[in-house]
């Protein structure tokens, strides 16, 4: 089950390009006091998902390898090694669990994050 | 209708628990699902069924424990230790046993093995004299020799040959007296009898053939055995003489019952294995006399159990004799004989290549029109052993001489495995054949040779055929891909060669070059492992490789459940002073962290945050301590005892030593985390034999055993080199080590390694001690790069801003906690806080 929730994009963070390293994924703090990993790719391209393990509760997936699995980028939590599709957050081994995924743009050297208003109750239980 | 006959269980009682009484009490308690059968084992031994076969390699560093068969099922078999059966009513069919007791029974299986035959030469029973065939015997030759010196084995074959393995095990000088004019005259012939006593002779074994002992001597005033004269006039002077003459069966119960009993002895039994005097007594084993044989070797004693095993439990399974083959490995020289390998078949035609450069004797013995393979005898070299063996009584495939080539020389006409008709017994321990294998392997049983094991039990005897089974995986075509992942179709080892070969230095490069996409966590780290072998001067978090390592390389802390950190400072070989205790204690209090010893005799500091590691690390390197590589696929620990510096019983400097190896190896990166362990006396106190490495000191200097891990699937490290001078036991874990991290697979430890390797222990011992591959110079520069260029890698963080940057907690909040973790407290020390887990929400 998953919890109906009317997801506004409305809180956007702010995140340098220049303060992330290509595929070494950072925590970014959400004014909810929860948090997202944000990756920047070898192709340039900028991904960010929810980052609480749903396996663990720790927040900890901005730490895990970033790879691919048949050429959809994707990470791996660093506690269990399950794997997250970084476009769309589904775990590639547990169909039953996901990442919440929160949308970005770049803005020249700017990258936008945007995140839904209760993110902080539906990071984890978006599926 | 029938009317069942009763209810209550039917009570079998096995006499003797050696292996082959284990053998049938493990078999029918495999077939005997529905509980019908007391089962009651009597061992005359205070211990339970060993591994007689391989009894040398108690002086080869293995413990009893080690010999142990897998214990049987103690709610189902009533095991009397220290009980013999004194005497049998088998009209009353009950057994009383040496303390007394009256066990009855429905059937009676007899298992009591044989004895050791002592020739009434003059002086046999003077003290010093002993014979081999229990761990006992073994115990009393150790504690009477005293070496160096000579001892005395009488009796040239299988056994003779063993026991001056362990003699010279012991450090004594070995001599084999045999009567027969070669060595193991009733498995060779004389061709590979010579050869066979010129290897030996190499091995430090003095080989008298062609005489017989004529007395032994005493010490006049001890009345101690001090040597033997033989009767070409001969004296050897000796400490111990042992007799390993053969054996007889060990009939005396039997007799006293009043069974029939064979003309050279043993219980006469029929194709059941039942006795032909009674319906309701069973024989197996050497004690058994079928068809007017009485077997010596294991394999056809474990078939007779399995016989009498089916028939107990209603089969009607039939010993129909057995063949004698046998692959031995004995002083490390391979002997092996099949078939009829004395070419007494009438007609029979003999082929014989005697090679004197390769140290190889082969004899294969054809049919009288050279069509069907009779059997054979191969010394020195018996890699065909498996294959020749299946062959016997098959057409011939190719021409009897190309069957004796060395391997590889011939082009396989058919000769290997995929020739072989699945009849073909391809493991002779357990009757196991082709077609078995096969069936296994293709109706997805066994995947590996460990599955095959577990199946069908072949490779789990002798083990000659182990690379048959490799084999026979790679016919049935499931060969493990050795690919690493779906982005490198290399296995590590082939990674390795390919990255130090064409000088990469960048992941990105490699994938480019020889792989596709971007990785995963699998290739990864390997990748960053190998680089950070083979580039010892680079930071393991500088450029690319930083998004290579695995979660607790990543920052150099081990992450826990709660994605905080723990902080494990180096304490080489668990020596420290008082003053770096109290650092460390007070680091502890200043940031709240967890403490815990840990097993590789250092501590644990647990619960720090990303952003705190760095300052943790100032204070502790301050304070001169270095980081302790508990988060690396690298070196842990050199655990150690306190040593002679202390300790009453030690015989070397353990912590000296221990600190010296720790140092020598921090940092060192390799395919899965490597521990070691220095013990200062054979009572082995720092658990050294748990280790990948462990050195245990000897009088003379160190032993070195290789293999070990406590974990999963816990093993012993096996002995590699003995009594060796410090600086030459340095070289070789040296060696061990290199040749570990370039050949080994990801996550794979050295004890699985080295079962890996064709040829195991021995290879290992040819390649670094030996340098039979000439890769030694190669393995020695490479570990000496890596002591040079050894440099703390937190020590080396803390001096770099742009190092320091990846212990930011958020990118947007560098030094920030992390509200989402928090701590509660348990016995006085914080732990984590267990979140309600999202998964367990839904």
């Amino acid at each position: 089950m998953s919890t109906q929730t009317i997801v506004r994009h409305e809180t956007v963070v702010l995140v340098p390009r220049s303060a992330l390293v290509p595929e070494q994924g950072a925590a970014v703090l959400l004014p909810s006091g929860g948090s997202a990993a944000l990756f920047l790719l070898h192709d340039g391209s900028v991904h960010a998902v929810g980052n609480l393990d749903p396996f663990y509760g720790a927040p900890v997936i901005c730490h895990g390898i970033v790879g691919d699995r048949s050429g959809a980028p994707t990470v791996a939590s660093p506690l269990g090694k399950q794997v997250f599709c970084l476009r769309t957050g589904a775990c590639l081994d547990d169909g039953k669990v996901s990442l919440p995924v929160f949308p970005v743009a770049a803005d020249g050297d700017v990258i936008h994050l945007s995140i839904p208003v209760h993110e902080a109750e539906t990071a984890a239980l978006t599926s | 209708m029938t009317v069942p006959e009763r209810t209550r269980p039917k009570r079998v009682v096995v006499v003797g628990h050696g292996m082959v009484g284990h053998r049938f009490a493990e078999a029918l308690l495999a077939r005997d699902t529905a509980g019908a059968w007391d089962i009651t084992v009597l061992s005359e031994e205070p211990r339970p069924a060993y591994d007689r076969v391989a009894l040398s390699s108690v002086f080869d560093g293995a413990d009893e424990a080690s010999l142990r068969l897998p214990a049987l099922d103690a709610a189902r078999v009533a095991l009397r230790l220290g009980v013999r059966a004194e005497s049998v009513d088998r009209a009353a069919r009950v057994v009383r046993t040496s303390d007394g007791e009256h066990i009855g029974y429905d059937e009676l299986v007899l298992a009591t093995g044989s004895y050791p035959f002592v020739p009434p030469v003059p002086g046999h029973d003077a003290p010093g004299c002993f014979v081999y065939r229990t761990l006992d015997d073994l115990a009393a030759i150790r504690s009477s020799c005293l070496p160096p010196g000579a001892g005395v084995v009488i009796g040239g074959g299988l056994l003779g040959l063993e026991a001056a393995n362990a003699l010279r095990l012991l450090g004594l000088d070995p001599h084999v007296v045999e009567m027969a004019p070669h060595l193991m005259a009733v498995q060779v012939d004389a061709g590979g009898g010579a050869l066979l006593g010129r290897l030996v002779t190499d091995l430090g074994v003095t080989v008298h053939c062609g005489t017989g002992t004529a007395r032994v001597l005493t010490d006049p005033a001890s009345g101690q055995a001090s040597g033997v004269e033989l009767a070409d006039g001969t004296v050897i002077s000796a400490c111990v003489v042992v007799f390993a003459t053969g054996v007889r069966p060990r009939d005396q119960l039997a007799r006293d019952m009043g069974v029939a009993i064979g003309a050279r002895g043993g219980v006469v039994v029929n194709e059941a294995c039942r006795s032909v005097s009674d319906e309701h007594v069973w024989a197996v084993g050497e004690v058994a006399c079928a068809d007017g044989i009485v077997y010596g070797l294991v394999a056809p004693g474990y078939a007779m159990a399995e016989t009498v095993a089916d028939r107990l439990a209603g089969g009607a399974a039939v010993f129909a004799g057995a063949d004698l083959s046998a692959k031995l490995k004995l002083l490390g020289v391979d002997v092996a004989s099949f078939g009829d390998a004395h070419g007494r078949t009438p007609g029979a035609l003999c082929v014989t290549l005697n090679d004197p450069v390769r140290r190889a004797y082969g004899k294969l013995v054809v049919s009288d029109d050279a069509a069907t393979l009779l059997g054979g005898i191969l010394v020195g070299d018996a890699g065909r052993y498996p294959m020749l063996r299946a062959l016997v009584g098959s057409p011939l495939p190719a021409d009897p001489s190309a069957l004796l080539a060395p391997e590889g020389a011939a082009a396989d006409g058919g000769t290997g495995l995929a020739g072989l008709p699945d009849s073909a017994q391809v493991c002779s321990c357990n009757a196991v054949t082709k077609g078995d294998l096969l069936t296994a392997i293709t109706s997805g049983a066994a995947t590996d040779v460990a599955g095959l094991k577990a199946c069908t039990r072949a490779g789990t005897g002798c083990g000659s055929c182990v690379p048959a089974l490799k084999q026979l995986l790679g016919v049935a075509g499931v060969a493990q891909s050795t690919a690493i992942c779906e982005h490198l179709r290399a296995s590590r080892a082939e990674l390795y060669e390919i990255i130090g070969g064409a000088g990469i230095r960048t992941f990105t490069e490699l994938i480019t070059r020889y792989g596709r996409g971007r990785g995963c966590d699998i290739c990864k780290p390997a990748v960053a492992s190998i680089l950070a072998s083979l580039h010892t001067g680079d930071h393991i978090l500088d450029g690319e490789r930083g998004a290579l390592q695995d979660t607790n390389d990543r920052h150099l802390a081990n992450m826990q459940r709660n994605g905080t950190y723990s902080v494990v400072p180096r304490i080489p070989g668990g020596e420290i002073t008082p003053a770096k205790l109290m650092v460390i204690a007070r680091v502890a209090e200043d940031f709240g962290l967890y403490t815990k010893i840990t097993g590789g005799q250092r501590i644990d500091l647990l619960g720090a945050r990303l952003e705190q590691l760095p300052l943790i690390w100032k204070r502790l390197t301050d304070a001169g301590f270095e980081s302790g590589h508990a988060y690396g696929k690298a070196l842990r620990t050199v655990k150690s005892c306190v040593g002679s510096a202390w300790c009453r019983y030690g015989v070397q400097d353990s912590v000296g030593l221990a600190i010296e190896l720790e140092l020598r190896y921090r940092g060192l990166r390799s395919p899965h985390k490597l521990k070691g362990g220095v013990s200062g006396c054979a009572r082995e106190c720092a658990e050294a034999r748990s280790k990948d490495f462990g050195v245990i000191a000897t009088e003379n200097g160190w032993n070195l055993y290789v293999g070990g891990n406590g974990g999963f699937r816990p093993r012993h490290a096996e002995l590699l080199v003995a009594d060796v001078p410090t600086g030459e036991l340095i070289t070789i874990i040296d060696r061990f080590l290199m040749f570990y991290i370039r050949t080994a697979d990801r996550l794979q430890r050295t004890a699985a390694w080295i079962e890996a390797m064709d040829g195991g222990l021995e290879h290992l011992r040819d390649v670094i001690v030996a340098d039979r591959l000439g890769i030694c110079a190669d393995l020695d520069a490479a570990m000496a790069r890596h002591v040079a260029d050894y440099r703390d890698e937190w020590k080396a963080v803390l001096a770099d801003p742009r190092r320091l940057a990846r212990f930011a907690s958020f990118v947007n909040a560098p030094t920030a906690p992390d509200p989402a973790i928090s701590f509660t407290v348990e016995r006085g020390q914080k732990v984590p806080d267990r979140p309600l887990l999202p998964l367990e929400v839904l």
